[in-house]
């Protein structure tokens, strides 16, 4: 907090006019009664300065989820959600927290620590009531010439990278055009909610031909993190584009609001390539597995045009409950998707996880690599579906699903779903479970590892090849958060 | 270096040791022979400090201390090194992030610097052409598909490099060719010192022609019953265990 007040100082004596538009005014305490109806709606819309379009467009999504019911067909188990006792909007971070890190879980404070985060950014982290709006100033404060940089050489290579809402109002045809073009507004019943009430989150657009000549990512990390619990993300990679984007964030987040739905659509088009890689690390709860995050994710990615290519990387640790497939469909012939996915849960944590790569073009490929570690009492599922339609001649499937039991008291499952309505497709399936084994654990000890370093090693070296498909600078990050996830989970 | 007095140890409840007595001084080389399931492997574990193996009588004086109580790991950075009768393997970590990772843990943990990238290099490159381990092998998974007899000078190197007080090779001859049996002993001769102790654990006599020992002693049910200088191993193999067999339980 030593930190923090002495950014708020150095705040103050600049110019504090400086300050009184933008940034901060927007960051005034805003918060919307409890529950959903069609006022709601169009008071979201209204705070967002948003054209008619999208009020319809959010209202129609609103109308269509007033008919639908939660699915249960996965394998996570959780108190029915009160979908009118939840706040739908919120100026970020304006809702109720802890007032210091004081009464912030204290092995949350200890992984901050341990991953080196620095003192004011942890504020922000574990939710402390005002941390936000004081860092976000901050952030401005600070990293002005980092952004102008960035945005320049961005928009030198025609790159388009903002907000959602900012899309919103600046590039209406191109928002129009894409937007629930791979998620439809009914897909399902989370999708179809956060259609109704998404609050913000990225929009890229790469124009034909372009390679984007960075990774979209780190720039923002702090600035993005306010986007809330529906976040929306759009990405369009015109033809020949290649985009690699990174979302979140390594640290884990706490957040008040338990419900968090995000739908992000990919839209690549011929020749065009994006990678979009994710690390996932929302609060699990505390031990006893209270208070963590649900995560009801849609994401998904359209190969749309011909030889176009998505892979989906995603280092899932955290949260109470995750439930997230993010699936290709391969539309273009020759399109090719992927996906490389570590699913990592410990103490109650249950993760429902896993991809679909629906062939609808010829020649098209796929590859799923999921390597699921479950410890303490967690519940870790593979859920993959791959199918290839009537025209899909010379479909190609890898699929390789790799579990590993740490203790005996979590469970691993695999659920794989194959449908091919073309004689010619060719799908391969090839699934493991292992325990780290007692004699493998005692082999490390003997050679001067302790216990937590031996796990460490063996399951950094069960997940390897899904950690080579991310980012470099990320690879190493995400090594050591799934070292500190599993701590504690032997011995 | 190692004094063991009266230990007894248990898996299960079923006792396995059942009063061994045994000293090695510092810098001899012991060897210990006898027959299948007479309990050679067990002392060796509960010398490292595997879990699940009780201690329920006697003292292990490793340098002085009684090391009963300590964790395995401590043993390790000690310097009590086991050269496994079955190396383990593990899976997507290279044979060359494990040696050091395993060379900086221990250091660690007596306080020194952990070793540059290139002071290790120049470490293992120095032992591993010495054992005839390849780059290759050591770039790849540990253990993973290496062959009975490439695991076997895998651990050698690993002694070789954490340079142990006490290094305990359980059959480390079995499943050796001629050569790699030559290979193997030249590189554990190499090791011997005034400062470093051995208890070498073995069937054959093969092995004691190159890594000839001070003392020879003979385990069964689970006790030293004899010990005498080499001579005891050739004894041993020309008439067996018979005379030591039905040993009182
Ligand atoms: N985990 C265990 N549970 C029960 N009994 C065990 C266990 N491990 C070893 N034993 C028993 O302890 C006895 C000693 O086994 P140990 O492996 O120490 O023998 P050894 O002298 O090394 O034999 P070998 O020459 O075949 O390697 C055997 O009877 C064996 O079956
Ligand atoms: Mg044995």
């Amino acid at each position: 907090m030593v930190a923090v007040q002495e950014t708020v100082d150095q705040v103050r004596q600049i110019d504090v006019d400086q300050y009184k538009y933008g940034f901060v005014t927007d960051i005034e305490t805003e918060l919307a009664p409890k529950g959903l109806s069609e006022d709601i709606v169009r008071f979201i819309s209204a705070k967002k300065n948003e054209p008619e379009w999208m009020l319809e467009w959010r209202l129609d999504a609103y109308r269509r989820w007033l008919t639908m019911t939660e699915p249960t067909w996965s394998r996570v188990h959780y108190p029915k959600i009160d979908f009118e006792d939840l706040h739908y909007y919120a100026a970020p971070k304006s809702t109720a927290g802890p007032k210091s890190l004081d009464e912030v879980d204290p092995e949350l404070l200890a992984t901050y620590e341990k991953l080196g985060i620095p003192l004011r950014e942890r504020e922000i982290l574990a939710g402390v009531e005002g941390a936000g709006s004081r860092v976000a100033v901050d952030a401005v404060f600070d990293s002005v010439s980092v952004v102008t940089t960035f945005k320049d050489e961005l928009k030198k290579a025609g790159v388009i990278f903002c907000s959602i809402s900012e899309a919103i109002r600046e590039y209406p045809e191109i928002v129009k055009k894409y937007l629930g073009s791979v998620v439809p507004v009914t897909d399902n019943f989370y999708a179809t909610l956060n259609s109704a009430v998404f609050s913000d989150g990225s929009f890229v657009y790469v124009p034909e031909g372009v390679r984007c000549p960075m990774e979209l990512s780190t720039y923002f990390r702090i600035n993005e993190r306010n986007t809330g619990q529906f976040e929306r993300t759009l990405i369009i990679a015109e033809k020949g584009a290649y985009v690699s984007y990174l979302e979140g964030c390594t640290a884990p987040m706490r957040d008040e609001n338990q419900l968090h739905a995000a739908v992000v659509e990919l839209i690549a088009l011929d020749d065009a390539e994006i990678k979009y890689s994710t690390v996932q690390n929302w609060y699990p709860g505390d031990k006893e597995g209270k208070g963590g995050i649900y995560n009801f994710v849609t994401k998904r990615g359209d190969c749309r045009g011909d030889r176009s290519k998505i892979s989906w990387t995603q280092v899932e640790t955290g949260s109470a409950i995750t439930w997230k497939y993010p699936s290709c469909i391969l539309r273009g012939d020759d399109s090719q998707g992927e996906f490389y996915s570590i699913a990592v849960s410990n103490g109650y944590q249950q993760v429902d996880s896993g991809t679909k790569m629906l062939h609808l073009g010829k020649n098209t490929k796929s590859r799923i690599i999921s390597k699921g570690i479950a410890a303490g009492r967690s519940d870790n599922t593979y859920r993959g579906l791959v199918s290839a339609h009537r025209k899909a001649s010379g479909a190609r499937n890898f699929t390789n699903c790799d579990s590993l039991l740490i203790g005996d008291q979590c469970g691993a499952h695999t659920v794989p779903y194959i449908e091919s309505k073309n004689a010619s497709a060719v799908f391969e399936h090839e699934a493991t479970t292992s325990k780290i084994a007692d004699d493998q654990l005692f082999y490390c000890l003997q050679r001067g590892l302790s216990s937590e370093e031996a796990v460490a090693l063996i399951v950094n070296g069960f997940v390897k090849d899904v950690i080579q498909q991310l980012p470099m600078e990320f690879a190493v990050e995400a090594q050591k958060l799934i070292s500190i996830s599993l701590e504690g989970s032997v011995g | 270096m190692l004094e063991i007095k009266n230990l007894h140890a248990s898996i299960d409840g079923k006792e396995i040791l059942r009063g061994v007595d045994l000293v090695v001084p510092t810098g001899e080389v012991h060897a210990i022979m006898g027959p299948n399931g007479s309990g050679k492997s067990t002392l060796s574990y509960v010398l490292a400090g595997r879990d699940g193996y009780d201690v329920t009588d006697g003292e292990i004086i490793f340098d002085g201390e009684n090391i009963v109580e300590t964790a395995p790991e401590e043993r390790a950075s000690a310097g009590v090194f086991l050269a496994f009768q079955y190396p383990l393997e593990i899976p997507g970590v290279a044979t060359m992030t494990f040696l050091k990772a395993a060379l900086n843990a221990q250091r660690k943990a007596r306080g020194e610097d952990e070793l540059t990238t290139p002071d290790f290099m120049r470490r293992v490159k120095a032992a591993s052409e010495k054992l005839n381990v390849t780059q290759e092998m050591l770039r790849r998974p540990l253990n993973v598909g290496f062959s009975g007899g490439e695991k076997k000078r895998n651990e050698i190197l690993q002694m070789a490099l954490l340079e142990p007080k006490l290094a305990i090779l359980d059959e480390t001859d079995s499943g050796l060719d001629i050569d790699a049996l030559r290979v193997v002993s030249e590189g554990v001769n190499a090791l011997r010192s005034p400062d470093r102790s051995m208890l070498v654990i073995t069937h054959y006599q093969r092995l004691l022609d190159h890594i000839v020992p001070d003392k020879v002693h003979v385990m069964s049910a689970g006790r030293i019953v004899r010990t005498g200088g080499p001579e005891l191993a050739l004894e041993l193999e020309a008439k067996g265990y018979a005379d030591y067999a039905g040993e009182p339980a």
